[in-house]
């Protein structure tokens, strides 16, 4: 049996279903990552002192790391647009350059991570340090999950296309409004974290 | 967007594919250029309450370029908006919870 609505519009919601979906998936992510961000505050507000950022972390690798995120979303959305316009070689270049990105801010990651371990500033250390760990962990692990999903789109997933091309299409902008999402998030972690 | 996402691919909307990948481009320009803004305000060594309102200000206005343009909530399905206003309600309720808490002690002392 087909999945209905994967490429049709409802009469009721002008929307194909998955589309319905992605969006419901993400409104609970603002939930799951509003809730560490309450946490934050008020671990923040409750501490007698709370050092900056920038005297634990590493603002230039952060900052690096921000742009790579965001040319990522710029690739991300290149590829939807690609297949609208029927360029499926266009749509893997792009698609390519965005799981290459999320690698990058992965890597980038790896050498923070690998910096603290070595000088023992561990999630145990401190409550900064112990949220610092929580809400980035949580980030790279959408990061790594947003990647496998590109990562199939680019691939093996992409036979849809010779099939299918707009639920193809529909599939890669829904991956697409997730990987903005986890964009999104960096957006607030940064400055949040490194830069107050 | 949306009102592409099945009978774009004919041709007839290819024009405006054009139009909204300028408009990417035109984005992204923006959000490099409001990181570097973050990043030097952040150098200025504000007092908190400024710093954080001001980041939070920036952070705001890069984080509705991507949801408006990259996520293309600009011209989303009003079920959708539906959704989200439902979100940013109990995201802001939330929010509100550490606050409460922290001037619950302070409305008690006065």
């Amino acid at each position: 049996m087909d999945i209905p609505y994967t490429v049709e519009l409802r009469r009721d919601t002008g929307l194909n279903n998955g589309k319905i979906g992605i969006w419901l998936f993400l409104a609970s992510e603002v939930m799951l990552f509003g809730a560490l961000f309450a946490s934050y505050i008020l671990i923040r507000v409750g501490a007698p002192t709370w050092p900056r950022g920038d005297t634990f972390l590493d603002v230039p690798l952060a900052t690096l790391n921000t742009i790579v995120l965001i040319a990522s979303s710029v690739t991300m959305v290149m590829a939807w647009a690609s297949l609208m316009r029927r360029r499926f070689g266009t749509f893997r270049i792009y698609m390519g350059g965005t799981i290459l990105l999320g690698l990058v801010f992965l890597v980038v990651k790896y050498f923070e991570y690998s910096h603290h371990i070595h000088l023992g500033e561990l999630p145990s250390t401190n409550n900064f340090l112990a949220i610092y760990f929580t809400l980035t962990g949580l980030h790279g692990l959408h990061v790594v999950g947003g990647m496998a999903v590109n990562a199939y789109f680019w691939g093996p997933g992409s036979k849809l296309w010779k099939t299918n091309p707009v639920w193809f299409t529909n599939r890669v902008e829904h991956s697409g409004l997730f990987w903005h999402f986890v964009d999104l998030v960096w957006i607030f972690l940064f400055p949040t974290l490194y830069l107050l | 967007m949306s009102d592409h996402s099945v009978d774009s691919m004919t041709g007839d909307h290819a024009v405006d594919i054009d139009k909204h990948v300028r408009v990417y481009i035109t984005v992204f320009v923006a959000l490099m250029a409001l990181t570097i803004i973050t990043v030097a305000i952040s150098r200025v060594h504000l007092a908190v309450p400024l710093a954080v309102t001001v980041a939070l200000l920036v952070a705001i206005i890069k984080g509705s370029l991507v949801a408006c343009y990259f996520m293309h909530l600009i011209s989303e399905k009003k079920l959708i908006y539906a959704v989200l206003a439902l979100t940013v309600s109990f995201f802001v309720a939330l929010m509100a919870l550490p606050v409460v808490t922290f001037f619950d002690g302070y409305w008690i002392h006065q």
